[in-house]
């Protein structure tokens, strides 16, 4: 295994062991059950409910773990300086930086697969054959995995440079920009400056699009996502992720360590 | 006591409910992506608020449009909505919210943001028809819905009916029948049945009202009771309504349906104003 | 190349605090010094003069400002190098949810051992440090010592050249000490070279080839423990009862330190035979006769006044 996928595995290890990871996945698949009795209040929407709950309670989850532990990743090794012992050994610290990215995605990827086979199961339970519809499902839990990846690359970032709370913040506050982009970019306003127009248009190529990711509608209403969107979403996450990791890699690898 | 809190607490939700509502573009905003969910949500809600319209004063109505507003502005695609909407914003008072004009247009949102579903153009004609008594508009909706691959064949030949014969009362069973079997929702149900129970009664007291007339040649008067019609041997046995109560004949001699019957306090609720 | 383990070249570190950072505390000075290959080297100082700053200059924890550095020849920024160092961080703290073992067989997989020889080394380990029964218990309920333990096993067991202790002494008691103290001798005999850093100079002196002192981010001295301490005045220590008021040895009385009716002089050699006649003229009964050897703790303690008055006068001058 390569020194990455060596910290990679310790990673997911870590995460295996929190019982609070159980409890929230525990959460969610409650989350989704309750779905089902909400979906008995207005028959028609059943399915619609089951999926826009289930939906929401995996990507609200999967959002908090990968904030929270995202920003832990790095800040927790070195307040505890855990870190030091492992740095002497010969691996750089971008390999670690990459290991713990991959040992939490990992982990996200285990915990959203395992809210999403409860996901199924629901809708399974209420319309008993799926039917080709049920895929945009998947696609949209494929979708909410991508953006958690982002989601994890700014937390390491920030957390590589300032306070847990700060990153947490920076975090949060770029998801929630992040939302708006396309807003943004046209703005319609007849009182702001074009110079200020110009600039917020630049600023969001550059924040991360996380509207990209947003097909919730589709999966509750049984639409088809197109392929061709799959794979532009996935390059890029992709695409956005590395240079992400790799702004985190030269900050962290000038850091001065306590 | 509790019902003291009930009613206090009541007054506090009132309270809410008018906060909550501020405006549907903000709401969309702030719910990043959790839009559907939230549309589901206030969906239900809305749907409970028509059901407990009984438990206001007036059955009034105020906040349907806002929370159908808001519901259709999170979730677009969010067919059942504009349905049920529409019919009940068309609806009059007490039964509706009496804004025909506000569900047409509410109907023309679902139309834009949903092209493939025809049934829009049924409830739309249906509005037309029942509500507005625009059958020009009625019959053109008709048409533009018939255009779709999907629909079915009787759009067109309502197109073509209401065109030519405007109201009729055939025309007005065949909708609600329509409704009634296409609907899942429990309420848009019973509100159908409601309707065609009353459209049999007023039938039923139409042909009553014809045998009446032909007593009336026979005897010198008006019946008094259906047992009278029954007696001269024109109908072979009481003549029931719809929900099982016998009819009567008011003091002109007219049928009407038995005010014992829960038809009869329909009636007055299902009234169209003239 | 060959005979040098570690070699540290005007090595300067700088800190900087204060408002927008503007201000800079220097707390490692034109550090020049090398370590030879198979020796035991002592780093001494009070607290925060340097010691463990120099030693995460030399693992990359920190980056020097000026100056550089080799280990084996090689120059410190070359992470592949670690592959032959090894290094117990002060007061070192690892994954509380792994137990012994499964860190221990964690930081193995660094350096491409094979499953099995992993497995025999972390054994081995385990033994060597006397942690062989508390292998599977998770490091969350590892007292101290042990954690003591655990570090230095995680510092030797890729078979290192050089390796590097942070205080390794600290927070053990007197048998982990000496455990400790045995696995450096240990590890000398095996041909490694070992710097180590500690403010408890009996360790040093026990251990130690040679030693280097440092006090307030300045090398102040490096040589073997007796010959750093210079040439100091070899002297004698007379230990006396007294209890009567001469005025002849009334002089002699001033200069001891005097307990009860026991009295400690301390006297140059030569002086010693016309001393002793003086105190029993006086009536003094003898005790003791010892010579005093100046230690390694005068040498220091005297680095460290220099150094705290030097500061003061700087304070009060160069305003």
């Amino acid at each position: 295994m390569t020194r990455v996928g060596v910290v990679a595995w310790n990673t997911f290890r870590e995460a295996v062991r929190d019982r609070v990871l159980y409890n929230l996945v525990f959460f969610a698949l409650l989350m989704i059950a309750a779905a089902i009795l909400v979906g008995q209040i207005s028959i028609e929407i059943e399915q619609t409910v089951i999926v826009t709950l289930g939906l929401s309670a995996i990507s609200v989850i999967g959002l908090l773990m990968a904030v929270f532990i995202g920003v832990g990743l790095v800040s927790k090794e070195m307040d505890k300086r855990t870190l030091y012992a492992l740095l002497s050994k010969p691996v750089r610290r971008w390999e670690f930086l990459l290991g713990k990215f991959g040992g939490l995605l990992l982990t996200l990827t285990v915990n959203t697969a395992a809210m999403a086979a409860g996901l199924f199961a629901a809708l399974w339970y209420v319309k008993h054959p799926l039917d080709r519809g049920d895929s945009a499902v998947l696609v949209a839990v494929y979708f909410i995995l991508l953006k958690l990846a982002l989601v994890v690359a700014l937390a390491l970032l920030f957390s590589c440079y300032t306070s847990p709370l700060l990153a947490i913040l920076f975090t949060a506050g770029l998801y929630v920009a992040g939302l708006f982009v396309n807003e943004m970019r046209d703005l319609q306003s007849a009182t702001m400056a074009p110079g200020m127009k110009a600039f917020l248009r630049w600023l969001s190529y550059l924040l991360p699009n996380f509207r990209n990711f947003d097909v919730m509608a589709s999966a509750a209403h049984g639409r088809a996502i197109p392929g061709m969107l799959l794979a532009q979403n996935t390059a890029y996450a992709a695409l956005y992720c590395a240079i992400v990791l790799a702004a985190a890699a030269t900050i962290f690898s000038r850091r001065n360590l306590k | 006591m509790q019902q003291g809190i009930d009613a206090q607490i009541g007054g506090l939700h009132q309270e809410q409910d008018e906060l909550v509502l501020r405006s549907a573009p903000m709401l969309r905003m702030m719910s990043l992506e959790y839009a559907p969910l939230l549309a589901d949500l206030y969906w239900t809600r809305t749907v409970q608020y028509y059901g407990s319209k009984n438990t206001r004063p007036e059955h009034q109505l105020d906040l349907l449009w806002p929370l159908l507003d808001i519901t259709t502005t999170l979730d677009p695609n969010l067919i059942p909505a504009y349905s049920f909407g529409s019919t009940f914003l068309a609806e009059p008072a007490p039964r509706g919210a009496g804004m025909p004009e506000q569900a047409i247009k509410f109907l023309n949102r679902g139309i834009r943001a949903n092209p493939d579903y025809w049934r829009f153009y049924e409830d739309m004609g249906f509005i037309y028809y029942f509500d507005m008594r625009n059958y020009e508009k009625a019959s053109n909706a008709f048409l533009e819905g018939s255009k779709n691959p999907a629909a079915l064949p009787w759009m067109k030949v309502l197109a073509a009916r209401v065109s030519e014969k405007g109201e009729s009362r055939e025309t007005s069973v065949f909708l609600w029948n329509e409704i009634y079997n296409s609907s899942t929702d429990a309420q848009l149900k019973q509100n159908a049945l409601t309707h065609l129970r009353l459209l049999r009664a007023q039938e039923d007291c139409e042909r009553l009202d014809v045998l009446a007339e032909e007593f009336g040649k026979r005897r010198g008067r008006r019946p008094t009771s259906v047992l009278d019609l029954v007696n001269a041997g024109l109908i072979p046995g009481e003549a029931v309504d719809p929900l099982g109560f016998v009819y009567v004949f008011d003091a002109d001699g007219f049928a009407q349906i038995n005010p014992t019957s829960p038809l009869a306090k329909d009636q007055t609720l299902y009234q169209r104003p003239m | 190349m060959a005979g040098t383990a570690i070699e540290i070249e005007n090595l300067t570190k700088d800190y900087p605090f204060g408002f927008l950072h503007l201000k800079k505390k220097r707390s490692l000075e034109g550090l020049t010094m090398t370590v030879e290959d198979g020796e035991v080297f002592g780093f001494l100082g009070p607290n925060g003069a340097g010691k463990s700053t120099t030693i995460k200059l030399l693992m990359s924890l920190i980056f020097p400002t000026a100056g550089t550095a080799r280990i084996l020849g090689k120059p410190i920024s070359d992470i592949g190098m670690h592959r032959d160092i090894g290094y117990l961080p002060e007061q070192p703290y690892f994954y509380d949810y792994l137990t012994a073992a499964e860190l221990l067989d964690y930081f193995a997989r660094f350096f491409d051992l094979k499953a099995t020889e992993r497995r025999e080394r972390v054994g081995r380990m385990l033994k060597k440090v006397g942690l062989e029964t508390a292998g599977k218990i998770q490091l969350r309920k590892y007292s101290k010592g042990m954690l003591q333990r655990v570090g230095l096993a995680q510092a030797i067991l890729h078979d290192p050249k050089v390796v590097i202790l942070d205080e390794p002494m600290s927070g053990l008691d007197p048998l982990g000490r000496r455990e400790v103290r045995d696995i450096i001798l240990e590890l000398k005999r095996e041909g490694r070279t070992i710097l180590f850093s500690t403010h408890i100079l009996s360790d040093a002196e026990m251990l130690c080839d040679r030693v280097g002192v440092i006090v307030g981010g300045k090398l102040r001295g490096v040589g073997a423990p007796d010959e750093i301490v210079g040439v100091k005045a070899h002297g004698m220590e007379i230990l006396f009862e007294y209890a009567g008021e001469g005025a002849q040895a009334s002089g002699l009385l001033s200069q001891a330190t005097r307990t009860g009716n026991r009295y400690r002089l301390q006297v140059e050699e030569e002086k010693l035979y016309a001393t002793l006649e003086q105190l029993r003229g006086a009536g003094a009964r003898i005790l003791s006769v010892t010579q005093v050897k100046a230690s390694l703790e005068e040498y220091f303690m005297h680095l460290v006044e220099a150094d705290r008055a030097q500061a003061a006068a700087v304070e009060v001058h160069g305003k």
